[in-house]
């Protein structure tokens, strides 16, 4: 399957190769693979529309049109939505000033409530918390033994009473846990459909009866279209606070989870990995983007385009330099653009060129914060014509900067000595020269 | 005629009663302000499809050979485009094997029937079991549960509970034993207490995992020992949430111990369990049972024209 739609997608993309320019009917063929990619992975239907309908808006723009490969930039835009609809990594759960902090976890029949809790138990005694486990789920059979037995795996405690309502065991968990100085208190509920309305009655029966400081809502990572209502109902009921993605460690690809957050909008805090109970692990945006998209083939494509992206700008530089054109402005830019690469010292040793810089040329880490400084200390003028910068110029950059007049006078001295450099250079290698390794990640 | 079908399907209708209208008037409301079947309606229909997860390529599928009959036989009012949809998911069932229909286990043959119950985790195996064994327990039949899974906490105790509601004996082994040394002993005690019925609980297992994959092989492979033919029926059961994944689990299944037969549980929730039309269509496997609901009687025989008119109910 994923290799089906990789290589569609590499079809798609070989066919946009070598055309200059966007056109709508280009632009509409990634789309719809991508709306299928997204479908294929269990998106919701209308959120898959709803998204590409949004990133086609934002691919007419200037982005694209600036371009050299459309296709792959669209990919690129898809990609870096999807990680930014799915929310930040590593949202802990609330804990209250005054223990015990109460968890409550809820969610449909076989999502993995009652793994996750015994999971989540483990994982703050491994930060030196003292959690107990709540046994409020009276209707399946053997949940509470499951429970139980769990615990003691753990080392846990675990709240149970045999015959009483879901409602009164949470409520005396909370008692039992001040009694016993147990400072978080994980209430494990009965999976229930949502549009079993005696069921959805109890679980807000429980909430109101015991105020949790984080509600959290489990489901399961293979879980299709239906995600959206489950979710909105459980939502409207709760008010969760935050998602549980399990049984990742299938192949389901997940794409439940964009649902959710385009139609509840609450972070996913963990994701379930395992039937081990440390299997819990943080979530991260960036993979899960990548395994909706379809294993790696897609982030190896947004890497080709942000290459080709970024050779694009240093065909811009390129072309500055010739003409000696080189500006501070750009001098800043590429600055910050090396500093995301890593420690200047090898980012530089790695540009063919730049070992033929004189010493004074030569940028520290340190420094760059300061050069960092001074050049946004300057009007635009002075950033586009290094020339006008007078003495009293100089004095008012310094101060700007937090730096000395010496400090923007060595900066000055080094742009001037590597412009000079330059116009040695463009009769040598330009090509190699300074942008020939700049390509970020 | 077999001891499934004297079963009602009250549950089903209540639920389709809650939207009547079915197909009929959804594409019906779809028609109002058309007058002719065009690429736009079929795209609806799509959609449709899609929502219920049938999956891209099998709703492809269906609306162009709707789109291919459109033309050549001239349909065009609403209610021509009911009976050819209706008739082209239905045909997705009765491309696979003979064998798509309510498929009952033939009792009398082979004695004891060996049912083995197969699935990812939470899909609903155990409650599933416990419903089938009431069944066969209350047609008069002598049921044996062997609960080999032994892995999940309580999972012994779960199914217990189920085994008495049911009227069956259980067979198991302490938490942690050889999943296949409990089939093999329910097999033989089944064999020397003359029970009809030999029903197989597995532990749930992602079928990705190669070694809990494997493990299932063994189960099935001690079991042929004692019997040949055993197990006579592999059932797989999936949740109606289950999305595009539920493929790849059928495959993954059907390599390993070769599926027989679908469940689709957890019909009673909005989910509508479109993927099983692509299983179905895909691996020529037949949807057996339909599970509406948390009680022992809650196990329906699938019937395929109720499921087409669910996937169209709101």
């Amino acid at each position: 399957m994923f290799e089906d739609l990789s290589r569609k997608l590499e079809g798609v993309f070989k066919r946009l190769r070598g055309e200059g320019k966007i056109s709508e009917a280009n632009v509409g063929e990634t789309l719809r693979e991508i709306r299928r990619i997204l479908l294929d992975a269990d998106v919701n239907y209308k959120v898959a529309k709803q998204f590409v309908d949004d990133v086609k808006e934002r691919a007419v723009g200037e982005h694209v049109l600036q371009s050299i490969t459309p296709g792959q930039l669209i990919v690129k835009i898809i990609y870096d939505e999807l990680v930014s609809l799915l929310g930040t990594s590593n949202v802990e759960i609330t804990i209250s000033p005054s223990p015990p902090t109460i968890v409550m976890v809820a969610g449909l029949q076989g999502s993995g409530k009652t793994t996750f809790c015994a999971k989540l138990a483990s994982h703050l005694k491994s930060q030196g918390r003292h959690p107990l486990l709540a046994a409020a789920d009276m209707h399946r059979p053997a949940a509470i033994e499951q429970l139980v037995a769990l615990g003691e795996q753990l080392d846990v405690p675990v709240y149970w009473e045999s015959d009483a309502s879901a409602v009164a065991v949470a409520e005396q968990s909370i008692v039992h846990a001040k009694k016993n100085a147990r400072d978080v208190v994980i209430v494990d509920t009965a999976g229930r459909l949502h549009v079993d309305e005696d069921m959805m009655k109890e679980v807000e029966a429980i909430k109101s009866s015991i105020t949790p400081h984080e509600i959290l809502f489990v489901v399961d990572a293979m879980t299709g279209q239906d995600a959206v209502n489950s979710a909105k109902a459980f939502h409207e009921r709760l008010n969760f606070d935050g998602v549980v993605l399990t049984k990742l460690d299938g192949d389901a690809r997940g794409g439940a989870a964009i649902s959710l957050r385009a139609s509840v909008g609450k972070p996913i805090k963990f994701i379930g990995v395992g039937e081990k109970l440390d299997a819990l692990e943080k979530f991260h945006p960036e993979r899960l983007a990548s395994r909706i998209l379809g294993k790696g083939d897609i982030v190896t494509l947004v890497e080709k385009a942000q290459e080709r992206f970024d050779e694009e700008k240093a065909i811009t530089l390129q072309a500055k330099i010739r003409k000696a054109q080189f500006t501070l402005e750009d001098f800043l830019q590429q600055l910050q653009e090396v500093k995301r690469m890593g420690p200047l010292s090898q980012v530089l040793g790695m540009l063919p060129g730049m070992s033929r810089l004189p010493q004074e040329a030569t940028i520290d880490d340190n420094a760059l914060v300061e050069i960092e400084a001074i050049i946004q200390s300057m009007t635009k003028e002075e950033r586009q014509n290094a020339r006008v910068i007078n003495g009293s110029r100089r004095k008012r950059i310094a101060v700007g900067s937090g730096t000395t007049v010496q400090g923007v006078n060595r900066l000055l001295k080094q742009f001037d000595q590597m412009q000079k450099m330059m116009k040695t250079l463009r009769k040598g290698r330009k090509k190699d020269m300074l942008m020939g390794g700049l390509q970020m990640r | 005629m077999g001891i499934f079908e004297k079963l009602t399907f009250t549950k089903l209708k209540d639920g389709l009663a809650k939207t009547r209208e079915g197909i009929v008037g959804k594409v019906a409301r779809l028609l109002t302000t058309k007058t002719t079947i065009d690429d736009e309606l079929l795209d609806q229909i799509e959609e449709i499809l899609i929502a219920a997860d049938v999956g891209v390529d099998t709703s492809l599928k269906i609306i162009d050979s709707i789109r291919q009959r459109v033309k050549e036989e001239r349909y065009s009012n609403a209610e021509e485009l009911n009976v050819l949809l209706r008739d082209e998911i239905q045909r997705q069932f009765a491309n696979g094997s003979a064998g798509l229909q309510p498929n009952l286990l033939d009792l009398a043959s082979k004695r004891p029937i060996v049912i083995m119950v197969v699935g990812v985790n939470g899909v609903g195996k155990t409650t599933t079991i416990g419903k089938m064994a009431r069944q066969y327990v209350s047609d008069g039949k002598n049921v044996l549960i062997a609960a080999a899974d032994t892995f999940r906490a309580a999972a012994n105790e779960q199914l217990e509970i189920w085994a008495k509601r049911a009227g069956a004996d259980m067979i198991w082994r302490p938490r942690g034993s050889d999943p296949a040394a409990v089939a093999f002993d329910a097999l033989k005690s089944a064999t020397a207490r003359n029970a009809d019925v030999v029903i197989i609980d597995t532990a749930g297992r992602l079928h990705t995992k190669v070694n809990l994959m494997e493990e299932l092989k063994k189960i099935k492979r001690v079991l042929q020992k004692q019997n040949p033919d055993a197990p006579h029926e592999v059932l797989l059961v999936i949740d109606a949430s289950t999305g595009q994944n539920g493929l790849q689990q059928a495959k993954k299944f059907c390599e390993a111990v070769g599926v027989t037969g679908l469940v689709l549980t957890k019909l009673d929730g909005t989910a509508k369990g479109g993927i099983v039309l692509a299983i179905t269509k895909e691996m020529e496997i037949p949807v057996k049972f339909i599970g509406v609901g948390e009680e022992i009687d809650d196990l329906q025989p699938f019937d395929k024209q109720a499921f087409v008119e669910a996937i169209f109910a709101q």
